[in-house]
């Protein structure tokens, strides 16, 4: 293979390893928004304490990928219902710009209160893969991007298996698409909100120990920049459905891994916003969004 | 079985339901008719728990049904058919089912039920795995009441049901109705095609701005002057 398409085969493996992290932050965000219509600003941080939470069980607790994977899933999926019941559960017959801006205040609370626990301090991710590198016709395979593109996949089949076939997810379908009808068939609206802060945000954990994984670092910001992109994937794909973000999360990181592979690295975060702006204006409800009717 | 006594109910600042009382007996169908505005849907809202009386006594049962919780009102035999339809129009038709269903833990039994509903809405089974946002609006207001019928109800609570229908599938849904109480299922119907209602229904109230007016026997009611004026046209 010549020099060119094998550079465009690294760039595609590239950005699908970062596109990854992007859909299942966004999945986070499309399903919180789906059930109760608000932008989980916060939710950006929590991968941010997801991260951490990774960092604590392999270095502290020395625990192997999967343990701390998991560990670091549970931790975060505590923390979102908490979050959710403390700060946006009192607001849920409110204003939404008034969630939005609680949204705001947590995301805000957990940087910075972060920064008082784990200090500003830039940390070291350990390396948790082997170093090894697999090469097909020229094309670089860390172990590291197959495992993640794995783990990614794995938990977004988990994710649509629950939310298409299970008596939960069906639930959870119900109660985002109308809470009232929800309620007269006897659906717990309260619990099944809960159970969707605590699968997002245990899906943003995994993104964060993986970004900590690809980037080698984490701090207390981390989650602002992905957590923006990860909205844009959201938005892209048609924010409040399921599949909406995977696609836009792949997308979004095969565009931004393209622009750095032209040599245009410094573009990337811009081109990513500019896909905002254009979605925002072409097809506001994104790839898959359908313009909602109502029948009366 | 059912019983309302001087049930206040607000909306905001909006004094909705101003002291109603009636009374709902096993094996009735018991409607409640009026203009638009007048009540119907709140009390309705009210007994299955979206909405809270203020003060009043509203207990079914002899149980107090003002401090359960709406989704555990299911639970105690009363489902509720809300005005408009309310299918989730994003799932299939069995899904819907399925979901009327959520409290149940046997299966063995929502299979039956779902036999059951098929039985009284043929058209469901043929179109059980289409989604129920392209039902035509007769067809979801079959799926509606196939929803609310999958968990057991003891009673039925039925809002508007020949909304936007066609006459002919009126007569289908009230016949269906009838059906549906003969098996031992009390209904409480509100409606504004009061001469549909009256022809079915045991007794009847008439509502007016929040006040029941008016009350009895449905054929001495639609037989009335007052009733045949101002609900029935002349």
């Amino acid at each position: 293979m010549d020099s060119i398409s094998t550079q465009i085969f690294q760039q595609i493996i590239n950005g699908l390893s970062l596109g990854s992290i992007y859909a299942l932050i966004a999945l986070g965000y499309t399903m919180v928004y789906g059930i109760i219509k608000l932008i989980n600003f916060a939710h950006g941080d929590v991968m941010m304490v997801g991260a951490y939470s990774g960092w604590f069980a392999v270095t502290v607790l020395h625990l192997p990928f999967l343990p701390a994977l998991l560990f670091s899933m549970i931790s975060c999926a505590l923390l979102g219902v908490l979050i959710e019941r403390i700060a946006y559960k009192p607001l849920r017959n409110a204003s939404r710009i008034a969630a939005l801006i609680t949204a705001i205040g947590v995301s805000l609370f957990l940087e910075y209160g972060g920064m008082i626990v784990v200090t500003a301090q830039v940390r070291t991710y350990p390396p948790v893969f082997p170093d090894t590198r697999y090469i097909l016709g020229g094309v670089y395979f860390k172990y590291g991007d197959i495992v993640m593109l794995l783990t990614a996949v794995v938990l977004m089949a988990l994710l649509h298996f629950t939310v298409q076939y299970t008596k939960v997810g069906k639930a959870m379908r119900a109660v985002s698409y109308d809470k009232d009808a929800a309620l007269l068939m006897g659906i717990n609206t309260n619990n099944i909100i809960s159970f969707t802060f605590a699968i997002g945000s245990a899906l943003a954990a995994a993104a964060g120990v993986l970004m900590g994984v690809y980037f080698n670092t984490i701090d207390p910001l981390m989650g602002i920049i992905p957590g923006l992109k990860a909205f844009v994937a959201a938005v892209l794909g048609g924010i409040g459905i399921i599949p909406g973000p995977m696609v836009g999360g792949l997308m979004l990181g095969l565009v931004e891994s393209v622009v750095s592979g032209l040599g245009a690295s410094t573009w990337r975060d811009a081109v990513a916003f500019l896909i905002l702006i254009l979605v925002l204006i072409i097809k506001p409800s994104g790839l898959f969004g359908k313009n909602v009717r109502e029948k009366v | 079985m059912l019983v309302l006594e001087d049930v206040n109910v607000y909306y905001g600042a909006i004094h909705a339901l101003k002291g109603i009382s009636f009374e709902v007996n096993q094996g009735e169908i018991v409607t409640l008719i009026g203009s638009n505005g007048a009540g119907k849907s709140t009390s309705l809202k009210t007994i299955s728990g979206l909405l809270r009386p203020k003060t009043g006594k509203l207990t079914f049962n002899g149980e107090n049904l003002a401090t359960i919780a709406p989704q555990s009102i299911v639970a105690k035999g009363i489902s509720h058919v809300p005005e408009g339809r309310r299918v989730f129009a994003n799932m299939t038709v069995i899904e819907n089912l399925e979901l009327g269903a959520y409290l149940r833990k046997d299966k063995a039994g929502i299979k039956e039920a779902i036999k059951h509903v098929y039985g009284l809405f043929p058209r469901l089974e043929e179109r059980k795995s289409q989604i129920s946002g392209t039902l035509s609006g007769g067809e979801q207001q079959m799926l509606a009441m196939g929803r609310a019928l999958m968990s057991k109800p003891q009673l039925l609570l039925l809002d508007e049901p020949s909304m936007g229908l066609a006459p002919i599938l009126v007569k289908q849904i009230f016949s269906i109705i009838k059906e549906i109480n003969a098996s031992g299922t009390t209904i409480l119907l509100v409606e504004q095609n009061a001469h549909m209602a009256l022809s079915i229904a045991n007794r009847a109230y008439v509502l007016e701005t929040g006040k029941i007016v008016l009350s009895g026997d449905s054929k001495q009611l639609a037989a009335s002057e007052e009733v045949r004026k101002a609900y029935l046209g002349g």
